[in-house]
């Protein structure tokens, strides 16, 4: 049973995607669960066989406790079911979702001959160029047929100076959902943030950033776009963030065994208000290697997904750190509660307009709260002040996100 | 002759005008030439092609024949075997299925089974496609079918130039050569080049340059592929029209240059599309150039269905100008 | 060529050496076909040598033969040397076809071959067209077209005669009537049973002869052949005949009685012709020694010849699929 969160402790195995003997590929989603923040889809880390199904569906299981065996490809599912039972029942401390029992070989690659998931259509041609100037065509906007990626829309991308590789938003297949229970959500928000003021020592520290010349920026790009198609402000906040956490990762990663240990990537949590009441921050992976039109596409897809309940489980295992936008209805500012082991979280207040002074003038300018609540144990001040002089700096170059 | 082109000079006739000029060079410059059918000499051909010849070759060599094709197909294969350079005409390819037996049991087969000793320079002419209410029995395009056969040629002339100079390129080759002439192409005029005076039976040829998308056509199909093109050219749409016209050996070469470069394929096949050249044209694209595809190939083809009589139903079966512009058109612009 | 058989002493065992060259090499393929060493279909014409042995009699260089799938005996009768059919039969590059035809499928442009044909009635077309290329290019050469009388059943054998008819071409038509169309009797598949009727029906010139003599094939074929020399057109010669073996290796024969065959053996041409031989002291016991050591000795040597053939490169699969150019 994954961990899918710190304050997860067990887990409702409510649906089997997989069975015995099913092909598996990395990202693929086998299993539903069902926590007290709703359902969520278990997507898998290894290529392999499904050899053994240990769970039945309807059973309740600690988080550690086995869940399936997966062979290695290739390799004979032969661990016996004398084995499975030997097995201890009790949580492992990390978060080490469907981890396949121990193989005895090495696993050995294989390429795996075509993407398990919904993919983005990709024309061959346009493949082949994104392959050679170092661009993934799963975050090209595609305008060919079927919606699909072609070759104009790889060579625009690379006209536009898109070359860093980066992941694509999953689009999650359709699986049997259920609804989050409010009141376990409660309880679990509850636990999490208790238990943050419990063992964090938060400090604040907080900025004002002129953001005229971003929206100003974003307006401009807007105006081209159809709707679908047209930046949020959120996104330049997060896309900001990220970079700025390029400079500083003191902020990134995890407070565990009573050291810091810094992540090896930039996965920002996206506070989610649900609905029906609740908070989830599922991640999205590698913020910083977006291009805002399709990171602009994550989000959108994130939220979507969040509030129907599409969420996987990778999503909310691994956020390094954690960004709360208020938006356009809410408070001035938000000095946020970490959410553990992470070690900061970033707020945004709603922008306002107010009295600014710009060489030496009084003008009107729209202005919007940054906050930052970090760890002290993993920083300081000193580098949280940094970290938000740096957020404001991208922020003033939005062609550069 | 009272032909348009005797009235308005030599460089303006019609596909049947230029097909029989073909006939006519080619029985003035080889004695071993001779036409053979049914029909192509007191009756002046099913379609008037041979009109007149039988007065001026007289009836050894505008050879009328009793309704028997697989014996007089089979004797041209012996003819070209034996010396001479029969042209044989066969109404109508619906009827070619009657000599099937001799064009793929021998034609095809005697040069590589008696290990390359005798050749069978033969050609056959005959009509195909639909488009004149002509029904089940007269109507389909058969080629593809004989595309399929190693040791045949098949050409398709789409213009007045290729009917004009198709022939001598064919009873220059030393393989039996089938020409599938559109029946519905025989009115068609043209203005012929002076300067042009044969040929290249290897190759494909490109009727009209573009950027955007290539549309593959043969036969009928190919006035129907320039007429979607310029439809497509008011739209801002470039596309290039490839003028297949031999369908075996397919020229890849020119096939694989312009689908490399525009990237978009639509094939246009009076055939049906089931098995059809359309489908080879298809697959070796797929096979050698996939990776240098922008958009799925998209083949208009005939419906599957005998072609029936009635006008409507005729015009629905068939490809038509409309649809090879919308298929090059989703290619390109999908939205 | 004169009309009639001149049958002296060297005629008559030039009659008796080539229908035994047949009778021994086809024994010989029967007995490599066992072994392996000849694969496909092998049909053997053991019974009908007379045939093929008295119509080439009447044939010179210039003529052209169109044979069948049952090409043994008119390929040896025309001439083909016995070592290239043999390594044909093996598959081997140096055979008569380059290994590409097999037993069914023997050519030789030299010789005039034109093929055996393995579409039954599918040799007639071609017959009608050479002749038609011999009668403006070459005057005077005639077509000899061999087919078995199930051939009668099909339309290519009706359009063939009545072109050659209508349009007056040197064609010798020759049915090799054996009774059976593969295991189809005769009288069950045409109503009516003599063959060169249908053809007379054509208003060719018909004979009907027994197929077992090869004095009376060879008279018969004379006589055509020197009316089609003379530009009266086709002749049809129907030549009455059996098989002693079955239609090709792997048949039961269920479809006839040994009663009849030994009723058939009886006519055997090859002993017939030696009893005719040696009753009218046309041949010695040496020389009958002598021609069969001969036949055996080059038997031997076709074997070998075919044994130490080479195959053809696989490289050379699609070579002769399109040529580049024609033999004149």
């Amino acid at each position: 049973m994954p961990s899918l969160g710190a304050d997860m402790e067990s887990g409702k195995l409510v649906q089997w995607l997989v069975k015995p003997g099913s092909a598996v590929k990395k990202g693929d989603v086998v299993a539903v669960v069902e926590t007290y923040k709703g359902a969520f889809e278990i997507d898998i880390f290894e290529d392999g066989v499904v050899s053994e199904l240990c769970a039945k569906e309807g059973e309740e299981l600690p988080v550690g406790a086995l869940l399936a065996r997966i062979a290695a490809p290739g390799e004979e599912p032969a661990v016996p079911a004398k084995a499975a039972e030997e097995e201890p029942k009790v949580p492992i401390k990390k978060p080490a979702a469907l981890k396949p029992a121990p193989a005895k070989a090495a696993p050995v690659p294989r390429p795996s001959p075509v993407p398990s998931r919904g993919r983005t259509k990709i024309s061959p041609v346009a493949r082949r160029r994104a392959g050679e100037l170092g661009i993934d065509p799963d975050m090209l906007n595609g305008t060919g047929i079927d919606g699909s990626v072609t070759l104009a829309d790889v060579e625009l991308a690379a006209a536009k100076g898109m070359s860093a590789k980066a992941p694509s938003p999953a689009a999650a297949p359709a699986v049997r959902r259920t609804g989050f229970d409010p009141d376990q959500m409660r309880q679990a928000i509850a636990t999490a943030m208790a238990r943050s003021k419990r063992e964090i020592p938060h400090y604040y520290l907080s900025s004002t950033i002129d953001m005229s010349r971003p929206l100003a920026w974003m307006e401009a790009f807007n105006r081209e776009r159809r709707p679908e198609e047209r930046l949020l402000p959120a996104v330049l906040f997060l896309k900001a963030t990220a970079l700025a956490l390029r400079e500083h990762p003191q902020l990134n990663g995890f407070w565990e065994n009573n050291r810091f240990r810094p992540a090896d990537g930039i996965h920002i949590g996206w506070a989610i208000a649900l609905r029906g009441g609740g908070l989830i921050a599922p991640a999205i992976h590698e913020v910083d290697r977006y291009a805002l039109p399709s990171l602009m596409e994550a989000l959108r897809d994130l939220v979507a997904r969040a509030r129907g309940g599409g969420i996987r489980g990778s999503e909310m295992m691994d956020p390094t750190f954690t960004v709360t936008s208020l938006g356009e209805r809410g408070a001035e500012s938000a000095f946020g509660v970490i959410y553990p082991p992470q070690v900061a979280i970033m707020g945004f207040g709603r922008t306002v307009v107010r009295p600014w002074v710009v060489d030496g003038d009084v003008t009107a300018r729209p202005l919007v709260t940054a906050s930052l609540a970090a760890d002290h144990r993993a920083s300081d001040g000193h580098a949280g002040g940094l970290f938000l002089s740096a957020v404001d700096r991208f922020l003033q170059e939005p062609v550069s996100l | 002759m009272n032909d348009r082109s005797a009235r308005e000079g030599m460089n303006r006739m019609t596909y049947r005008e230029a097909c029989r000029h073909a006939i006519r060079d080619a029985l003035i410059n080889d004695a071993r030439t001779f036409l053979m059918g049914e029909d192509v000499g007191l009756y002046g051909g099913c379609y008037a092609v041979s009109k007149g010849l039988l007065d001026e070759f007289g009836p050894e060599r505008i050879r009328d024949t009793p309704l028997a094709e697989g014996a007089f197909v089979g004797a041209g294969i012996g003819a070209a075997m034996a010396g001479l350079r029969p042209i044989v005409e066969i109404m109508t390819c619906n009827f070619s299925l009657l000599a099937l037996d001799q064009i793929m049991n021998n034609a095809a087969t005697i040069p590589h089974m008696s290990g390359g000793q005798f050749a069978v320079p033969l050609v056959i002419r005959m009509a195909t496609g639909a488009g004149r209410q002509l029904a089940a029995q007269h109507s389909h395009s058969l080629e593809g079918w004989f595309a399929h056969i190693p040791g045949l040629k098949v050409l398709a002339p789409g213009t007045v130039e290729d009917a004009r100079y198709m022939l001598k390129a064919a009873l220059a080759d030393p393989n039996p050569v089938l020409i599938f002439e559109h029946i519905v192409l025989y009115n068609a005029e043209g203005e012929l080049d002076p300067d042009v005076m044969e040929v290249d039976i290897a190759r494909a040829k490109m009727r009209r340059p573009g950027r955007d998308v290539s549309i593959l056509a043969y036969g009928n199909s190919l006035p129907k592929a320039l007429a979607a093109a310029e439809t497509l050219a008011e739209e801002g749409i470039d596309a290039e029209v490839v003028d297949l016209r031999v369908l075996r050996p397919l020229d890849n070469a020119t096939i694989f240059e312009t689908v490399a470069r525009t990237r978009r394929c639509v094939i246009v096949d009076e055939g049906w599309k089931s098995g059809s050249i359309s489908a080879e044209i298809a697959a070796r694209l797929s096979e050698e150039l996939f990776f240098e595809l922008d958009a799925p190939i998209r083949r208009i083809c005939s419906r599957e269905a005998p072609v029936p009589y009635a006008a409507h139903m005729e015009e629905a079966a068939l490809p038509q100008t409309a649809q090879i512009a919308d298929a090059a058109r989703n290619l390109v612009k999908p939205r | 060529m004169s009309q009639k058989p001149h049958l002296d002493r060297e005629h008559g065992q030039h009659l008796f050496r080539q229908m035994l060259r047949i009778r021994q090499f086809e024994a010989r393929c029967a007995e490599l076909y066992q072994a392996q060493k000849i694969r496909g279909f092998l049909h053997l014409y053991d019974g009908e040598e007379a045939v093929a042995v008295g119509v080439m009699q009447a044939l010179d260089e210039r003529d052209a033969v169109v044979a069948t799938y049952r090409d043994h005996g008119h390929a040896l009768a025309r001439g083909l040397p016995m070592g290239a059919l043999m390594a044909e039969m093996y598959g081997k590059v140096e055979g008569c076809a380059r290994g590409r035809g097999g037993s069914m499928h023997f050519f030789d442009r030299r010789r005039r071959f034109y093929g055996g044909n393995a579409i039954v009635g599918g040799g007639l077309p071609l017959a009608i067209g050479i002749a038609m290329a011999d009668k403006q290019l070459h005057p005077g050469a005639v077509t000899a077209c061999f087919f078995g009388e199930g051939a009668a059943g099909e339309g290519a054998f009706h359009e063939s005669i009545n072109l050659a008819e209508l349009w007056d071409l040197p064609v010798l038509f020759v049915c090799e009537n054996n009774l059976y169309a593969m295991g189809m009797p005769l009288e069950l598949a045409e109503a009516e049973t003599d063959i060169f009727r249908k053809a007379a029906a054509y208003r060719t010139p018909t004979e009907a002869v027994d197929g077992m003599n090869p004095v009376v094939v060879e008279a018969a074929a004379r006589k055509a052949v020197a009316s089609i020399r003379d530009g009266n057109g086709p002749y049809f010669l129907e030549c009455r005949t059996y098989r002693f073996r079955a239609h090709s290796m792997f048949d039961a024969q269920l479809y006839r009685t040994r009663e009849e065959i030994e009723l058939w053996k009886e006519r055997d041409p090859i002993p017939r012709t030696q009893k005719w031989l040696e009753e009218n002291h046309m041949i010695s016991p040496e020389e009958l020694r002598e021609i069969e050591g001969q036949v055996e000795a080059e038997i031997e040597e076709a074997v070998a010849f075919a044994e130490e053939g080479t195959w053809e490169s696989v490289e050379d699969l699609e070579r002769f699929v399109l040529m580049d150019e024609v033999s004149e």
